[in-house]
């Protein structure tokens, strides 16, 4: 498998707060990456850092063969880096096609508004949005929302897709949907980074997991052996998770 | 092209009919609310779709107003001096706007407002240009009588406003004015799917800056004398605010008739209520922008019709 984004002792402080030390990692192509980790450990600081929200102080990131460490927001978005955010971030007047829109229309040069709104609805569809289309996104549900980040994020024909938390605040059957199409995108393949609490869910979509504790990566690989790992234990999944997930083999 | 569009062209052209129905005293009102809906519309540019509230509209004036005013003098025919304070005004706003509009909220506001006032102090010391404190005398570009004068002027003004006006519509209806309202909403997300907000930005605060530059040039030469404290006065920036809130934030069809709407009760109110025209103007704006929050351009007949079901 070749590999679509490396990071090298990639450091970010904000003033007195080391939220990232010198992370090592790499995704390769086509694989679903789980980034979990206690609440503070770095994770959404770790996708600011590669889209160039909060550039890394120091260290290095290539993507696809060219050195990204520097780079403005827009240039990441229109490279193909694409994410969706936590605390979800809509245009709050836009109708949910017109939010998608907006994503087709920036994110590749020379799009016109006519065929972003085109791209935009068969994003919606695929995410099961087209009766909402003409609704401003203010109206949307939380869970509609997650989903219209999500179209939002496709639409920008993204090779490499941070999902941030796209299951938290959802109800089971909510996060069962949600999941679907997570499994559905990974086999379309595209190389997905997601973060994620509910270990239900990374176990059953993720082809690898990368543990960040305190701002450092401590733990990486197959995920049987990342969850059985006893650092790993330690500071995020605790003993009684350890247990349970033993008697269950 | 929209119906509130089309609706904005049938009242520019009403307005250019304004000379068959009066005398050198509607001409000089007719100028003066044609000048008025230019600083409103450019203002809506960039505090309307942009959502930036900018307070640099008086210092486009006045440069636009000692660019051309100092370019009369040396000589160089209107059209092109007015061309000249355009084209500088879109450049220089456009250099300014990528480093100003860094800040968001009351931080550009305050950030826009100083712009007023570093201009104003440069004029006020580059005495041996502009004649500082003293004024600028610009020489008459025409000696063909009052009314005829009068008349040159309402048109010159009105040509600026109806340029003004493609332009916004043209803003409005484009991929640039689907960015500006993304960078209102959420300017995060905005550089998140791939929008150069800087650049967005910067366009946006250029194209503000110019017509209402030109028309600052054209008010230098049809009033032949410009000082400081006149081109470069604060009103001048709170104005096309006040418009484009009583009209409708954002609409052009509503920025322009809030416009024309201010510049009625101003001189209406300044008629009858001499001694305190200022605080009964006040009260007015305060009462509007109470019970009318959107603007005139909510006062559609379909809406009333709505509130009158619900009755």
């Amino acid at each position: 498998m070749s590999e679509i984004l490396r990071l090298e002792n990639v450091s970010r402080h904000f003033s007195g707060l080391q939220a990232l030390r010198d992370v090592t990692l790499t995704v390769n192509k086509g694989e679903v990456l789980g980034l979990i980790g206690p609440n503070g450990a770095g994770k959404t600081t770790l996708v600011n850092t590669i889209c160039g929200v909060t550039p890394a102080n120091s260290g290095e990131i290539t993507f696809d063969g060219k050195d990204i460490t520097r780079i403005k927001t827009y240039q990441a978005a229109r490279l193909g880096l694409a994410r969706t955010f936590q605390i979800v971030q809509p245009f709050a007047e836009f109708t949910a096609l017109d939010n998608v829109a907006a994503a087709a229309l920036f994110s590749q040069p020379g799009q016109s508004l006519k065929a972003a709104r085109e791209q935009a609805m068969a994003h919606l569809v695929y995410v099961g949005l087209e009766l909402q289309a003409n609704q401003p996104a203010a109206t949307l549900t939380l869970a509609m929302r997650k989903r219209l980040e999500l179209a939002k994020a496709l639409a920008m024909n993204p090779k490499l897709l941070f999902l941030d938390e796209v299951n938290a605040g959802l109800n089971s059957a909510e996060v069962e949907r949600a999941t679907k199409l997570i499994h559905e995108l990974a086999a379309s393949g595209i190389t997905i980074v997601m973060i994620e609490h509910l270990m239900k869910v990374v176990l059953n979509v993720c082809t690898r997991i990368a543990v960040l504790h305190n701002g450092a990566l401590i733990a990486d690989g197959a995920p049987r052996e990342v969850i059985e790992n006893p650092a790993v234990v330690e500071a995020y999944l605790g003993q009684q998770y350890a247990k349970r997930n033993v008697a269950r083999g | 092209m929209t119906r509130s569009n089309i609706a904005l062209l049938v009242l520019l052209a009403v307005v250019a009919s304004l000379p068959l129905f009066g005398g050198a005293y509607a001409l000089r009102l007719g100028t003066m609310a044609c000048m008025y809906a230019i600083l409103a519309l450019s203002w809506n540019v960039v505090g309307g779709f942009a959502g930036y509230p900018s307070f640099a509209t008086a210092a486009f004036f006045g440069f636009g107003a000692y660019t051309t005013g100092v370019l009369l003098g040396k000589g160089l025919p209107l059209w092109l001096g007015v061309v000249i304070a355009a084209v500088a005004a879109l450049l220089m706003s456009a250099v300014l706007g990528a480093a100003l509009l860094r800040l968001r909220g009351h931080y550009f506001a305050i950030a826009s407002l100083s712009l007023v006032e570093v201009l104003r102090e440069l004029v006020n010391n580059a005495t041996d240009l502009t004649g500082g404190g003293m004024g600028l005398n610009i020489p008459l570009v025409s000696g063909s009588g009052v009314l005829a004068e009068a008349m040159f002027f309402f048109y010159a003004m009105w040509i600026l406003l109806l340029l003004t006006a493609l332009m916004v519509m043209a803003v409005a209806g484009s991929k640039l004015g689907f960015g500006l309202a993304c960078i209102r909403q959420n300017e995060t997300a905005s550089s998140m799917v791939g929008l150069n907000t800087t650049l967005y930005k910067s366009i946006a605060f250029g194209l503000s800056a110019c017509f209402v530059s030109a028309a600052g040039g054209v008010y230098a030469a049809w009033v032949h004398y410009i000082d400081p404290s006149d081109v470069f006065d604060i009103l001048y920036s709170v104005k096309p605010i006040v418009m484009a809130l009583m009209g409708g934030l954002g609409s052009p069809l509503g920025v322009a008739c809030g416009a024309f709407l201010y510049l009625g009760l101003e001189e209406v109110v300044w008629r009858n209520y001499i001694q305190f025209h200022s605080g009964v103007l006040g009260l007015i704006i305060v009462l509007l922008l109470l019970f009318l929050p959107h603007g005139l351009i909510s006062l559609r007949p379909a809406n009333l019709w709505r509130k009158a079901k619900h009755v």
